[in-house]
């Protein structure tokens, strides 16, 4: 970790090789810690009211369109490993690989953005709103936090784009590359619990 | 000093610091009444007193604000304020109207003050906190303005840092969200929903984002540690506190008649406010274990460490305990909100604009630190104010636990007044507190008139 890091006192300069490194900044994991808690906190008020209405909510999930759900889940799936592909790219100092791979990562976070805008507007049609039942309230709550969510990880995608095809990654500067790849994870991370909760398991 | 202009700050500390011992004497003066219910009637009815202590809170703190950009601004964009003139005007401007609205409140019968202010050509008097006549209100507004013109020139013309560019933001956002102050319709419903956007924002939106900035600012300089370490820190807090402050608006509106989702939405992010308290709080810890100087004024690293702390406990844990619908339920308007309120305007705001006040006033009086005897003081002052109102809250929370028990839990519940008569040794309790408190404040006021040693203003 750089000296500059937010430990608690600064590591010696001599560090033993064998010592865990920590990809991206500890600020940026602190962040994701705090949003996951967030996430956690919603989907444990989602079970708790769930469990007291238990018919209620799978009558409704079973209105949800599971296909337009696991499409979504593979864009994200996707968006992630050209992430994965683009930090490699990166610590071998490929930069313009690094940003292509970027660019396809926030293309599909487009298309994810496409399909729920789809699946919102099909939801609207039949007047569901957050006030018409409580598992619409989770369901349009939980998944338009996450989407605004996919919307700031696509600014951060964009902005390491923009830097990536500057060379500003390397193998000796991975900091921001790897913070923001840890962020987009974590979007990618909250999906794949929330799909299969929301959507799926009844 | 690094810039002559910074010195228009010090009136705006003075000023602050005189409507605090006010503020502090209306505390008292109604904290009696809880328990006398006719002291000072009918001079000062209660209902004044409440509002003459909660308006000076405010107005000493914009007071405090403001002196606290006039000074940081300059030093952060490296150039001189862009009118000390202009500055020193409007100070006199907010200082006259604010006085005289006091005046207004003490001498008059709030409905005539209301008649005679032009209440009728627009009606924003007479809700709570907000109760300033219409001229008054728009007086804010221009001296707002002018003051964020100065400092946005001021910084436009010098260099941009994230600690000026975090604290024009929470500034701008004052202003804009005072304007919904003006805004009054009369379904009570809407009326009680925009007034959250003054109140709640104010003081869980973006008063957070100038707190974050007025304490990184005093860090970067007492502690010598890198300003990007810094820096960081201050978007990870600012960040939680927008997306927690924001959103968790929702939960003032539980029971206003507001769409039910609200009590979800207010409950889960409002749980998470404490989260940029508590970073807030790792954050002075660690720059100040990280220090790269010892600076001689001990007393500013104390405020700086205190505010986190006590913002924490304030905002954080006494917001938390009632923030939950189901909590909020039985809670609500209760005195648990009134321990909360004490603590978190004491640990969040009183204590960072003392903290820039113990910083910023020795340089603006030619000198590094206070000498020896005067930081001592000070420090007891701390801890004298600290302590007596971490007393308040317990006493507060005391009464209001047994005033919910009473009134709103049991199955027998008894009448608002006769649960204020059987509370009323806290309340008794909590005047003491007052008392110790108000010591405190003198001692913080000798302080500053304390001789002794001490080192040049170039040693900073």
């Amino acid at each position: 970790m750089d000296s500059t890091g937010l430990t608690a006192s600064p590591l010696p300069h001599s560090a033993p090789p064998a010592m865990p490194r920590l990809a991206g900044d500890l600020a940026i994991w602190i962040f994701i810690l705090a949003e996951l808690l967030a996430f956690g906190v919603f989907f444990a008020a989602y079970a708790f009211t769930r469990a007291n209405n238990i018919e209620l909510f799978n009558a409704e999930q079973a209105a949800l369109n599971r296909n337009a759900g696991a499409l979504n889940t593979v864009l994200l799936l996707t968006a992630s490993y050209f992430v994965v592909r683009a930090v490699q790219a990166a610590e071998l100092r490929a930069s313009q690989s690094c940003a292509r791979w970027l660019l396809a990562a926030t293309a599909c976070g487009a298309g994810f953005l496409v399909v729920k805008s789809f699946e919102y507007a099909a939801a609207f049609e039949h007047d569901i709103s957050l006030s018409s039942s409580p598992f619409h309230m989770f369901y349009l709550s939980l998944t338009f936090f996450h989407f605004m969510h996919v919307i700031l990880g696509m600014v951060i995608l964009t902005a390491m784009w923009n830097g990536a095809r500057t060379g500003r990654y390397g193998p000796d500067d991975m900091n921001g590359l790897e913070s923001g790849a840890a962020y987009w994870h974590m979007v990618d991370l909250v999906w794949l619990v929330l799909f299969p909760l929301v959507y799926v398991i009844h | 000093m690094q810039y002559k202009s910074q010195a228009v700050a010090k009136p705006y500390f003075i000023a602050a610091i005189g409507l605090f011992v006010g503020q502090i004497l209306f505390g008292l003066i109604m904290g009696l009444q809880y328990v006398v219910g006719d002291f000072l009637f009918p001079e000062i009815p209660f209902n004044i007193a409440r509002m003459v202590h909660t308006n000076l809170l405010i107005v000493w703190l914009l007071f405090g604000f403001m002196g606290a950009a006039y000074y940081m601004i300059p030093e952060e964009a490296e150039t001189e304020l862009f009118s000390p003139k202009l500055a020193l005007t409007l100070f006199w401007i907010f200082l006259v109207a604010g006085a005289l609205t006091i005046v207004g409140y003490l001498a008059l019968p709030y409905a005539t003050l209301a008649k005679l202010t032009g209440n009728d050509i627009l009606e924003t008097m007479g809700r709570e906190f907000l109760e300033q006549p219409l001229i008054t209100k728009v007086g804010i507004v221009i001296v707002a303005l002018g003051f964020l013109f100065n400092i946005t020139m001021t910084m436009l013309k010098g260099r941009k840092t994230s600690i000026s560019m975090v604290l024009l933001v929470g500034l701008w956002g004052l202003a804009i969200f005072f304007l919904f102050s003006f805004y009054n319709p009369h379904n009570l419903v809407k009326d009680k929903f925009y007034w959250w956007w003054v109140v709640h924002l104010w003081v869980e939106g973006v008063w957070e984002l100038i707190l974050g900035a007025l304490l990184a600012f005093v860090l970067i300089k007492v502690t010598g540690v890198d300003r990007e370490v810094i820096e960081k820190w201050l978007y990870v807090i600012i960040t939680l506190a927008l997306v927690t402050g924001l959103i968790g608006t929702g939960h003032h509106y539980y029971w206003i008649g507001t769409p039910e989702y609200w009590q979800w939405w207010g409950s889960i992010f409002s749980a998470l406010e404490p989260l940029p308290f508590f970073a807030m709080t790792v954050f002075a810890f660690n720059m100040v274990n990280r220090r790269r100087r010892e600076h001689p004024n001990k007393a500013a690293v104390l405020w700086a460490l205190g505010t986190g702390v006590m913002a924490f406990l304030g905002a954080g844990v006494w917001g938390f305990l009632h923030t939950l619908a189901p909590v909020n339920y039985y809670t609500h308007g209760s005195q648990i909100t009134a321990a909360h309120g004490h603590m978190a305007f004491y640990g969040a705001y009183v204590m960072v604009v003392l903290t820039i006040i113990s910083y910023a006033m020795p340089i603006l009086r030619g000198r590094a630190a206070n000498p020896e005897k005067a930081q001592v003081l000070e420090m007891w002052s701390f801890w004298l104010m600290t302590i007596a109102m971490v007393f308040i809250t317990l006493f507060l929370t005391a009464a209001g636990i047994l005033q919910v028990w009473l009134q709103r839990v049991s199955d027998t519940p008894m009448s608002f007044m006769a649960t204020q008569d059987q509370i009323s040794l806290f309340f008794w309790m909590r005047e003491w507190a007052g008392v110790v408190f108000l010591i405190g404040l003198i001692v913080y006021l000798v302080s500053f008139f304390v001789k002794g040693d001490t080192r040049s203003a170039s040693a900073s």
